[in-house]
């Protein structure tokens, strides 16, 4: 967007945006909608208090922790599927089946059968998270070049040294791509999880403050939640673009 | 070989009117400065030159797809403001729309003019088959060979009867056999039609053996650098025009004028 | 001159693979039932008194299913769902297209919808609750929140990706603004724009589900909550189990509807 010869920022419209929303709340139309300036004196005032540093302690464990087990098993997982045809006939269905079924029913079976506590947002930040790795890191090995291959072949690589030297190299910008997909699915997933089990983390703070018709916390809140996700989207957004020169050479 | 290169001869009608045309692009490149040429008309004038030189770039001002930073164009007396039915392009990559039949596909510059349906296929028949493609009106691109593609785009551009074809190096992205009929029945097909042709490539070879004129464009910004006019009798067939000693003396000369942009 | 068709070869295809035994049909028979019987095994053992065996779980299905209580909270949480997707569907595809057409449009829209498809929107929920009561707009809106994003963006993104040429050959051969968008970008978008619908009616299916778990209990959610609450773990997982079946039969349905309207390469080679 060009105003004459200047180039307007891209992100520069929520500037207006936030202008809208500061004089929407100032005529106090709805008790739902403060003013922006009030919610943001009151992320001040929110982020240094204990009960605020606890929530994104718990949220932060459940959230990376379940990341990493995501990543454990789903990459393996998805090489394994891209090498194999039996592999990848007998998983692709349901990783399929998962990646686009409503993932918030399966939250209170884990749920009864974990209790409403911490494992079970790990777990369903996992069930949120693996499928599109699984999914990205099959993409990748399976679009490795054969002769890229069979370069190592003639060069004399064994099993490990093509898996460790070739295939992660290679399928390196899907697996990245993969690993950045789930972690924007997994902070969906670590806040419908708090969200049902609504007694830990960030999710007690959202009862707390709804309960009490606190409008500015819980707006606070929300903004720092979408302020992180948007940051953890635009960090390996990042990551990945320092790996795609070779993703762009390869095809 | 001084023979096959005839230095500006008198040309009949220019056609086409390039006048002090330069091109800046918003980075700062500067593809065309103050380029001057002519094209002669129902000739087949080619664009010549290293890549990278701005061929493409002044063959898409002539189309009126990109204005120029300076200078003007006329067309067959009018000055060039944007694209007009006077011209017709054919693109590098086909540009075919993979949705539509072969047959919707050519006759697509007659659906935009508004023709009712079963004139404009009527006309798109026409020419589908004098490209060599009759048979294939109800298939999709994707069913056809790079070189079918190219003859589809090119029935497309003849079939709004334009005076002026202006072609991006229509055979780059065809594999060379392919090419080479291409050639071929192009030249037959400049023989029915009485248009003036502008071909950009990058090829010597190609542009000598289907040329009444090259023009050879130097490196950015582009000069004319030079202008060939093969002395080529075209009467007898491809092979002995492959085979004509003024065709290789020619490529050779061209070859050598422009071996010293390449590096 | 011949067709070319083109042959997608599968790959590091083993002479295993290709016998009858391990055809995909079968191999994915195969898993369905080792999944399955993992899952009767598990609840027989049991490994917890809130994991009913797969067979018990199929005969709550069957009785629910006979005694019209399923279908009739199926038909009860679709109320929400398509009248979400609906409007999702037109305001999104409306709002992206005018996007992709737009630099002004996009400058203004674009960093809310990125940021939206990033952001958890969940948490919205109980602001909608406040918004709107526990009816069926807070349902409907908590759809559209979650549907609308991707569907925007790859509508926006389907649009602003029309490939160059195909833009210059419409303009060369001397299309009106509008005939260009109707017949040359909308066309070309197109398939992207589907495959952002089906990823919509993935996540409205997810929203829809959380409405009905968070909100207030209707439908399929109040099947899962009220057995959940009076440890009827058969009938729950029923009720899971049949949502999940309808949406993925549902996604896998416009998988196949996209197949047919809009890739012919792949309708010719099947």
């Amino acid at each position: 967007m060009y105003i004459g010869k200047f180039r307007l920022p891209i992100m520069s419209s929520l500037l207006i945006w936030a202008a809208l929303w500061e004089i929407a709340g100032r005529t106090g139309a709805s008790f739902i909608i403060p003013p922006l300036s009030r919610i943001f004196a009151r992320i001040i005032e929110i982020v240094p208090t204990p009960a605020f540093g606890d929530a994104l302690w718990i949220t932060g464990k459940a959230f990376i922790l379940g990341n990493i087990i995501a990543i454990c098993i789903g990459v393996p997982l998805g090489v394994l599927m891209g090498r194999s045809v039996i592999a990848d006939r007998i998983f692709l269905p349901w990783v399929n089946m998962f990646l686009s079924s409503p993932l918030s029913a399966l939250v209170p079976v884990i749920m009864v059968i974990f209790g409403a506590g911490q494992t079970t947002i790990v777990l369903t930040v996992v069930l949120f998270a693996i499928w599109i790795v699984v999914l990205d890191a099959r993409a990748g090995v399976r679009n490795i070049t054969p002769s890229l291959v069979e370069m190592a072949r003639s060069f004399g690589a064994n099993r490990f040294q093509a898996f460790s030297k070739i295939f992660v190299w290679a399928a390196l910008p899907e697996i990245l791509a993969g690993v950045r997909l789930g972690m924007i699915r997994a902070v969906k997933g670590v806040v419908i999880g708090q969200l049902l089990v609504s007694i830990v983390g960030f999710g007690r703070l959202f009862e707390i403050y709804s309960s009490r018709f606190l409008m500015e916390h819980f707006w606070a809140l929300l903004f720092v939640l979408f302020a992180f996700a948007f940051a953890i989207n635009e960090a390996l957004a990042w990551l990945e673009r320092r790996f795609e020169y070779f993703a762009a050479s390869r095809n | 070989m001084t023979a096959a290169v005839a230095q500006k001869s008198a040309a009949p009608r220019a056609m086409v009117e390039v006048r002090h045309i330069s091109k800046t692009y918003a980075g700062g490149v500067e593809a065309l400065n103050d380029l001057s040429i002519d094209f002669a008309e129902g000739q087949l004038t080619s664009l010549l030159g290293p890549s990278g030189c701005g061929k493409t770039t002044l063959l898409k001002i002539i189309a009126g797809l990109i204005p120029a930073t300076g200078g003007e164009v006329k067309v067959d007396g009018r000055v060039v403001t944007g694209p007009g039915p006077e011209r017709a392009f054919v693109f590098q990559d086909f540009a075919l729309m993979p949705w539509a039949s072969v047959m919707r596909n050519v006759a697509f510059g007659l659906e935009l003019k508004g023709m009712a349906r079963s004139e404009r296929e009527a006309v798109a028949e026409k020419y589908i088959a004098s490209v060599g493609l009759k048979g294939f009106e109800k298939a999709y691109p994707h069913e056809l060979s790079g070189g079918m593609r190219q003859r589809a785009g090119l029935a497309r551009a003849l079939a709004v009867n334009a005076k002026v074809l202006l072609m991006d190096e229509p055979f780059s992205a065809v594999d060379e056999q392919t090419r080479r009929k291409f050639q071929e029945d192009l030249l037959e097909l400049i023989a029915r039609e009485q248009k003036t042709f502008l071909f950009v490539t990058h090829s010597i070879e190609e542009a000598v053996y289907v040329s009444d004129r090259i023009i050879i464009l130097s490196h950015r910004p582009s000069q004319v650098s030079s202008i060939v006019e093969p002395a080529i009798v075209r009467g007898g067939g491809p092979d002995q025009i492959r085979r004509d000693p003024a065709y290789l003396d020619t490529v050779e000369s061209i070859w050598q004028s422009l071996k010293r942009y390449l590096d | 001159m011949t067709l070319i068709t083109e042959t997608v070869p599968v790959a590091r295809q083993t002479s295993f693979a290709a016998s009858p035994f391990a055809s995909p049909a079968m191999l994915w028979l195969l898993s369905a039932v080792i999944v399955c019987s993992a899952w009767e095994i598990a609840g027989r053992y049991p490994i917890s008194p809130a994991f009913p065996p797969f067979t018990d779980t199929m005969a709550a299905l069957f009785a629910m299913i006979l005694d019209g209580s399923l279908p009739k909270a199926l038909l009860i949480t679709l109320k929400p769902l398509s009248i979400g997707l609906i409007v999702s569907v037109f305001l999104g595809v409306g709002l992206g297209v005018l996007m992709g057409l737009n630099r002004f449009a996009e400058w203004l829209g674009s960093p809310l919808f990125i940021i939206a498809q990033s952001a958890p929107l969940a948490a919205l929920i109980p602001i909608l609750t406040f918004a709107y009561g526990i009816g069926l707009t807070s349902k409907i809106l908590t759809v559209c929140i979650m549907a609308m994003p991707v569907i925007v963006l790859n509508s926006l993104n389907a649009v602003r990706h029309t490939p160059a040429s195909l833009i210059e050959m419409g303009q060369s051969f001397l299309s009106t603004r509008w005939q260009l968008i109707l017949k040359v970008i909308l066309p070309a978008a197109s398939p992207v724009i589907f495959a952002g619908l089906r990823l919509g009616c993935a996540a409205g299916f997810i929203g829809v589900i959380l409405a009905e778990l968070l909100i207030t209990p209707t439908g399929i959610g109040d099947i899962i909550t009220y057995n959940q609450s009076i440890a009827e773990y058969e009938n729950m997982y029923a009720a899971i189990f049949a949502i999940i079946v309808f949406s993925v039969v549902f996604i896998m349905l416009l998988e196949r509807l996209e197949a047919v309207m809009f890739r012919p390469e792949k309708r010719a080679a099947s």
